[in-house]
Order: C-alpha cells, then sequence, then structure tokens
C-alpha cells in the first residue's frame, strides 16, 4: 500500500557537485576581449556587444537610452526600414538596451545565418547616423509612452524610490520627463555615439552552437577586429550618492486608485563586500522566492497582495540597495507594511530553524542548476561574473556560501542590514 | 526535432516522455482540459481561482511548495480560456518528489476554507492590479463582450467581474475538482534527464490507483458568424486615444490558422512590418501598433490595436488603418515578403524550442489537441502556405463584416 503521507527520500540539492562549465577567453587584434560558451541542441546563437555607454556617461539626461535605442535606425547606406527588413528577412533579433553602466546590442539569430548579419552589425556600430526625422519619432513616441506610465502607481513608485536612495543627481537615481526627451538634438547623440561606441570600450559575449566550420573568434575578428576600439582603459567613476533626509512618504498619484505600489529600500554594501554573498542567502529567506517569509506572511496568510519580493540591486558599484516591492489592496497598506517591519525583526531578533535554512539552500540550489542549463544561461552567469571583475572562485564561494552559511550568520547579517529605522518608505496609490 | 514516447495508464491518465541528458533538470507538466471557456457565465473566473487553490494542500500533504522547494524544485502555473497548465523544474535526481505531490494533488484537494477565503482575495487583487488599477485595463473585457455574443470567450480567465471570485463558494470548489481534474481529463508530460522505464514505473505507482473519473464532454455554444461591423466608444481618463480591432480568425489547429498566424507578422510583426512602416514611421499616425493573436484553441480573435499620436483624430487614425488593409487585399504580398515571415517564425520555434519547459509545454499541448506529432509538422505548416492561400485567408478575415471596433478615447 502506497504511503501518500510520506515523502519520497531526496538528496539535498545543496549537497550536488555544481559546475559552472568554462567559457573561452580570446582576445580580438585590437584587444576587445571575447568570451564565448559554444554548445546547445538548437542551431541558435547569441552574440551581445557590451560598451560601456550606459547613463553614467551623458552629460545630458537621456543622451544614452536614445543612441541605444536607434543605433539600428539608420546608417549613411541603409535607412531604418532597411536595416530592419534586413534583420528581419534572417528571422534575427537585434535588442539594444541601456544600462547604468553599460549599453548592450544582442544578436540573436539561427546560426547559419550568422555570417550574413555580422558586416550589418559592424555598419551599425561604426557608421550610424541618427536622422533627424528618427530622433523626432522617438522623442514623440518615448514622450506617449511615459504618459501613460505616469499613472500607473508601480511605474511611479520605482522612479522615486531610487531618487531617495541615491539622489537625482546619480546615475541609479536620475529619471527621464518629457521635457528631457525634448531637449535631445541629434549632435548630443552623435557626439555621444562617437565616443563610447564608435570609438569606446567594448566586450564581446557569445554563445550557441556553430556549424562546425565556423569558430566564432574568426568571424568576430573578421567584422569588428580592426576598429578602434579599446584604445584606453575607461573606468567607471560614479558620483557619491546623496541620500534623502526624510524616510517616510505617501503619494497620491491616481484619487481612484485602488491598490497602493509599495517600496522600502536600504543602502546596500556591493557584490564585492565578504557579507554581501550571505546577504543574497538572507533575502532568498526573506523575500526572495515564492516560499518566503514576505510571501507566506503576506500573500498566502493574509492575501493583502498577488505578490511580494525582495531583492537586492544588481548595480556594477559598490552602492546599492536592497529592496522590497508589492501591490497591496489600498485599503490594507499600512497593515502590509507592519508585516513588512515585524518580518525584518524576527530576522534580527530569531534564528532561523534549520529545517527553513536547509529548505532555502536546496531551493537556492535547484534554481541555480536550472539556471545553468544550455549555453545563454551560462554565458549570463559569465558576463555577470566579468563585467563585475570578478572570477569564477566567486561562483563557487556564493555556492560554499549557500551550503554553509549558518543561522548565527545570517541573524547577524540581518541586524546589519535590515534595520526598519534605515529603510525608506514609499506609498503610491 | 523532439522525439518523445507515449503511453495511458488504465485510469485514462495520458503519459508523455521527451528524454535530453543535456540537462541536469526535469520537468514534469501536468496539463488539465479546462480553462475558463468552462465555466458558467454566472461564475466567471473560476477556473483560474481555482488553480490557485491547487496549491492549498492536497488530502494527504498540507503543503504543496514546501516540500518542492526542499527538493530544490520551482514551479508555476497558467490558466487561459483554454486550459490550465502546472509545471515543475525539479533536479532529475528528485524527480519523484513531483509525481508524489502532483498525483496527490490529483487524488484530491485538501479543500482547506482558510485556502479559499486568502486566495480569493489574492486573485482579487490581482484582478486589481491589472484590469482595475491600469490605464486601459478594461478594454479586452469590453472587447470580448463585442466580439463574443454566445462563446464563453467572451469573458477573460480573471472574471466578468469581482463578485464572481468574492462568492466563489467550497461546494463549487469541490465539484470542479470532481468534475474537471480526473486523470481522464488530464495529460503528464515528463521532460528532460528522465527515462521512459523509470517513468512509466513511478506513473504507474503514482497515479496508477486514482479513480479516472468521468470523461468531460465539452458542450459549448460556438459564436454564429457575425453579420455586421460591431463598434463600440469608451471614454475614460487615459492619457491618449487607443485602437482595437478584432476579427474572428480561424481555431488553432485549423488549416487557414497558418496563413492568418504570417498575416499577423506581415502587419505588424517588427520593424519592418506594414502597419508600424506605415503608421509608425511614415504617417506618425501611432506612437505605436501591433497585430497579434492568442492562438485561441477554438475560434479566436486576429487583433490589431495602438496607441494614437496626441492630436490626431481617431478617424483619420482608423482610415490609415484600413488603407492599409486595402492596398495588402488589392497588391498582394511579395515572395520576398513571405519567405522574410516564413523565416522568422523558423527562428521564433528554434528559439522557443530551446528550454525544455517549453518543449514539455508544447508537447502537453499538441496531447490535448490530440495529435502530439504535430508538434514536429508545425515548420512545415508555415513553409507550405503560399502566397494565394495567404491572400485568401486575408480576404476571407478582413471583412468588414467580420470587424469589431473600439474607440478608446479619453476624458
Amino acid at each position: 500500500m502506497l504511503n501518500r503521507k510520506e515523502a519520497p527520500a531526496i538528496i539535498h540539492t545543496s549537497s550536488l557537485p555544481l559546475h559552472l562549465k568554462p567559457c573561452n577567453k580570446s582576445t580580438l587584434h585590437n584587444n576587445v576581449p571575447v568570451y564565448d560558451v559554444m554548445g546547445g541542441t538548437q542551431e541558435v546563437v547569441q552574440v551581445e556587444w557590451v560598451f560601456r555607454a550606459g547613463n553614467l556617461f551623458e552629460s545630458k539626461n537621456g543622451v544614452a537610452a536614445a543612441v541605444s535605442h536607434l543605433l539600428k535606425n539608420g546608417t549613411s547606406t541603409l535607412n531604418a526600414f532597411q536595416i530592419n527588413e534586413k534583420l528581419e528577412f534572417f528571422g534575427a533579433y537585434l535588442n539594444r538596451a541601456c544600462y547604468n553602466e553599460t549599453a548592450v546590442v544582442t544578436l540573436s539569430c539561427l546560426s547559419k545565418h550568422l555570417p550574413v548579419l555580422l558586416p550589418l552589425i559592424r555598419e551599425l556600430l561604426t557608421d550610424a547616423s541618427f536622422p533627424e526625422e528618427e530622433l523626432q519619432i522617438y522623442q514623440q513616441n518615448a514622450q506617449q509612452k511615459l504618459l501613460v506610465n505616469l499613472q500607473k502607481c508601480d511605474f511611479v513608485a520605482n522612479r522615486l524610490i531610487d531618487t531617495y536612495v541615491y539622489g537625482f543627481e546619480h546615475p541609479y537615481g536620475k529619471y527621464l520627463s518629457a521635457e528631457d526627451y525634448a531637449h535631445l538634438q541629434r549632435s548630443d547623440l552623435v557626439e555621444f555615439y562617437q565616443k563610447y561606441f564608435q570609438n569606446g570600450h567594448c566586450t564581446i559575449f557569445a554563445a550557441g552552437l556553430l556549424p562546425e566550420s565556423t569558430s566564432i573568434v574568426p568571424l568576430l575578428n573578421q567584422y569588428f577586429g580592426d576598429l578602434p576600439l579599446n584604445k584606453n582603459e575607461m573606468n567607471f567613476v560614479w558620483p557619491a550618492p546623496s541620500r534623502a533626509q526624510e524616510h517616510k512618504y505617501s503619494i497620491v498619484n491616481d484619487p481612484n486608485g485602488v491598490q497602493g505600489a509599495i517600496r522600502l529600500a536600504t543602502p546596500m554594501i556591493g557584490r564585492k563586500h565578504p557579507d554581501f554573498q550571505k546577504c543574497l542567502v538572507l533575502n532568498n529567506l526573506f523575500g526572495g522566492f515564492f516560499g518566503s517569509r514576505l510571501m507566506s506572511n503576506i500573500r498566502e496568510d493574509k492575501g493583502y497582495t498577488y505578490g511580494i519580493y525582495s531583492y537586492i540591486q544588481n548595480h556594477l558599484s559598490q552602492d546599492t540597495a536592497w529592496m522590497i516591492a508589492t501591490e497591496a489592496g489600498r485599503t490594507v497598506c499600512d497593515a502590509t507594511l507592519r508585516e513588512v517591519y515585524f518580518e525584518m525583526n524576527a530576522l534580527c531578533e530569531d534564528l532561523v530553524e534549520d529545517e527553513e535554512l536547509q529548505l532555502v539552500r536546496n531551493y537556492m540550489m535547484g534554481s541555480i542548476l536550472g539556471d545553468l542549463d544550455g549555453p545563454f544561461h551560462i554565458i549570463a552567469r559569465w558576463k555577470n561574473i566579468i563585467l563585475n571583475e570578478l572570477n569564477e572562485s566567486y561562483f563557487y564561494e556564493s555556492m560554499d556560501t549557500i551550503r554553509s552559511v549558518s543561522p548565527e550568520d545570517l541573524r547577524n547579517m540581518a541586524q546589519k542590514y535590515l534595520q526598519p529605522s534605515s529603510f525608506y518608505e514609499l506609498v503610491v496609490v | 526535432m523532439v522525439k518523445f514516447d507515449r503511453f495511458s495508464l488504465s485510469n485514462g491518465l495520458r503519459v508523455l516522455v521527451h528524454r535530453d541528458e543535456t540537462t541536469p533538470m526535469a520537468v514534469v507538466n501536468v496539463m488539465y482540459d479546462v480553462g475558463a471557456r468552462d465555466e458558467d457565465p454566472s461564475k466567471t473566473g473560476f477556473a483560474h481561482l481555482f488553480e490557485h487553490l491547487m496549491f492549498g494542500g492536497s488530502v494527504n500533504i498540507p503543503d504543496y511548495d514546501e516540500p518542492l522547494q526542499m527538493a530544490g524544485g520551482e514551479n508555476n502555473a497558467y490558466t487561459t480560456n483554454d486550459l490550465t497548465n502546472y509545471y515543475i523544474q525539479i533536479p532529475a535526481e528528485n524527480l519523484e518528489t513531483a509525481f508524489w505531490l502532483e498525483s496527490d494533488r490529483m487524488l484530491s484537494l485538501a479543500f482547506s476554507k482558510k485556502s479559499l477565503d486568502v486566495q480569493r482575495k489574492v486573485v482579487c487583487e490581482e484582478f486589481k492590479e491589472h484590469y482595475i488599477n491600469k490605464p486601459y485595463g478594461n478594454a479586452w473585457h469590453e472587447m470580448r463582450r463585442l466580439a463574443y455574443k454566445v462563446h464563453p470567450y467572451q469573458w477573460m480567465t480573471i472574471g466578468k467581474e469581482l463578485r464572481h471570485i468574492e462568492e466563489a463558494t467550497l461546494e463549487d470548489v469541490k465539484s470542479f475538482f470532481f468534475k474537471h481534474y480526473r486523470p481522464v481529463n488530464a495529460i503528464l508530460v515528463l521532460a528532460g534527464n528522465v527515462d521512459s522505464d523509470r517513468v512509466l514505473a513511478l506513473a504507474e505507482k503514482w497515479f496508477g490507483g486514482i479513480p479516472s473519473g468521468e470523461k468531460y464532454i465539452r458542450n459549448i455554444p460556438q459564436e454564429p458568424e457575425q453579420q455586421e461591423e460591431r463598434k463600440l466608444e469608451l471614454r475614460a481618463d487615459v492619457p491618449l486615444d487607443a485602437f482595437y480591432r478584432t476579427y474572428h480568425m480561424g481555431a488553432r489547429m485549423s488549416d487557414v490558422y497558418y496563413a492568418q498566424d504570417l498575416l499577423s507578422e506581415i502587419l505588424s510583426g517588427g520593424g519592418s512590418s506594414r502597419l508600424f512602416q506605415a503608421l509608425v514611421k511614415e504617417k506618425q499616425l501611432f506612437s505605436n501598433i501591433d497585430c497579434f493573436h492568442f492562438g485561441s484553441v477554438e475560434p479566436g480573435l486576429f487583433t490589431i490595436q495602438g496607441k494614437l499620436v496626441q492630436g490626431v483624430a481617431m478617424e483619420v487614425a482608423e482610415k490609415a488603418i484600413d488603407e492599409q488593409l486595402n492596398i495588402l487585399l488589392q497588391d498582394g504580398i511579395s515572395a520576398e515578403e513571405l519567405e522574410k515571415v516564413k523565416n522568422k517564425t523558423e527562428s521564433l520555434i528554434a528559439f522557443e524550442d530551446m528550454s525544455v519547459m517549453n518543449r514539455a509545454n508544447s508537447l502537453a499541448f499538441y496531447e490535448l489537441m490530440g495529435e502530439p506529432n504535430r508538434m514536429n509538422e508545425e515548420l512545415d505548416r508555415y513553409q507550405a502556405v503560399s502566397a494565394n492561400e495567404l491572400m485568401e485567408a486575408a480576404h476571407h478575415l478582413l471583412r468588414p463584416s467580420n470587424a469589431n471596433t473600439i474607440h478608446y478615447l479619453k476624458n
């Protein structure tokens, strides 16, 4: 007779050996580093060009994002339509994303089409023309999108909480207004592009399955090895954050709103601090996954929200923040805040039970194991390690921390970093 | 090519196994043949609410999530108008934990009052977050009501109104469970680092003893062919005017579906698509425009929607869309344009199939449709669409009498 009350035996995931598949490092003729993880089951490939061209480098609000967005909207020989048609004819996707430190251009395509697409990418990275009309359409549509977003409490809350933590002058704290979009000029974009793309600093990440006759580095050398990139070391210089004095904010964005967007944030140490990896485990316990304290209490016990999460912002600098985010019913926002602080205090006061900690360890390791599945995921891990100027041992140290961190360690971390009085608190209805 | 083994247990549960040894993980996917279309019109949103209750403990296991997380697993679920799907990713070593959990909740739920009370609130917050507290959040409620007069696709999976969710009772929950959540109405797919012999043994062990249940025979009123164009004007406190139009399209497994799907790519599948190029870039009447559909199992809605540039009159914007559709209908498409959207589709399928989870989910879906092999034939079906077929499909689809239009205007 089957005993359904008893769980089948499990192997604790935290005891499984976990290997990060190595990535190859090469250097193009112009010293542009290339990291690649080739392999997989599908004949698809992804190449990412990471430029040091994030909003940290702009001298006018919005320039970095506009350049990144408009990279594929015209060159001296092709207009935006022709560029899109070329990409789409080969079923390729070209994403551009602008972050605080970096701007990333990502090409994803069937492997068989990579050789015909690389010359086009070269053209975009060397000869983008930023036509006036394209800029004007971008300005208009970005302003309209902003108008819609400003009606959403979560969007408004996300912008404001960062300004309390970092100040509006900091790249992590600033945001764009309709006027910022209006003030963009073509000459701003061209200047930024020349400096940070044409003559900028680039790192390439590639992953996927190429035909046996093709290898990635010679191909990349052919199209990118002669570009005037990486001539000088370009280091990130971050301004010091300027924290808000006031800690509690309540804003009515929509008088008829039925929910409040709640954000809590406190300044936090960066990845290189010896406490950081322990804090990642603590974060999981606190609000990092579905079985966390916040989710169990505020969603699964009280039903105040559809979801609540905590996370540590993934910033390249050592200035970051620990954040809690949820949308809760308007009438239960105060109750939700009380419960968040209650859970913080519990972590500061009580030791976590072994069983709960084992669950968090197993969950985290299982999640990482699943996340190392396939070349695209593996290169993403490597990208994070390399851009943060860490190395392979960081990965293995973080695995060790997940396996070995003690209840006392976690309580110490909570007492150090999860002090309710250090949090900025914001509710936007 | 996705290879799989397929067998059935004596209680009618269908089991499919797709092996991929390149991953250390196993995926367990359980699909139930029930969606929002199977709901009572006075109790809408129930299939989705029920999905939440599936995590509230089963007859022998008080908590579903904890033991799964302890075994290093992650899970989630979704409900559509057509079906409900639950999926787990777990290190292959701990596969049996997933069998234990999924079989116990197929055997019977705990039917806890506390879980119902809490999840009603959670789902109400989900409703508010996505459909009340967002600009344009009600547009699709209204569009479904406009386009379907008879068929239960006239409501969204979240439900028609909060009240239906608030009024759900434990009796409703029980009868829904025993009607729909039986082995005979379910499909189990195992994918990843698993082998068929072991899966079969585990399936027999954990699922074999569950009473088969009665096969649910769907008896849904079919939507009569629409005879004349329908229009609706909505006003709300939104910052921009928005345009919504739908046309009734073919069912997911019908022949015409493939041509219509390619047509949506031609109209707005990227920066070189027709509507984007003409209306966002050249004429600058819209700040964005999208053409899409939901791949519905029964005849669905082919949709064109976009937000107008401030200052543009709705009539002008609408006329410009009609003009583009007429150009397409009169001039047809070029061989190159057709090849482009086929290439895009090939690429899309390759990227989708990278994930073991997606492969498991697709297999379950095609099995639900009664044609698991179809999973490996989809690309050929797209490739086989000729320019003539595509134009024929476009002419039939884009008839004015088949159109439902909403002008969503700012106050």
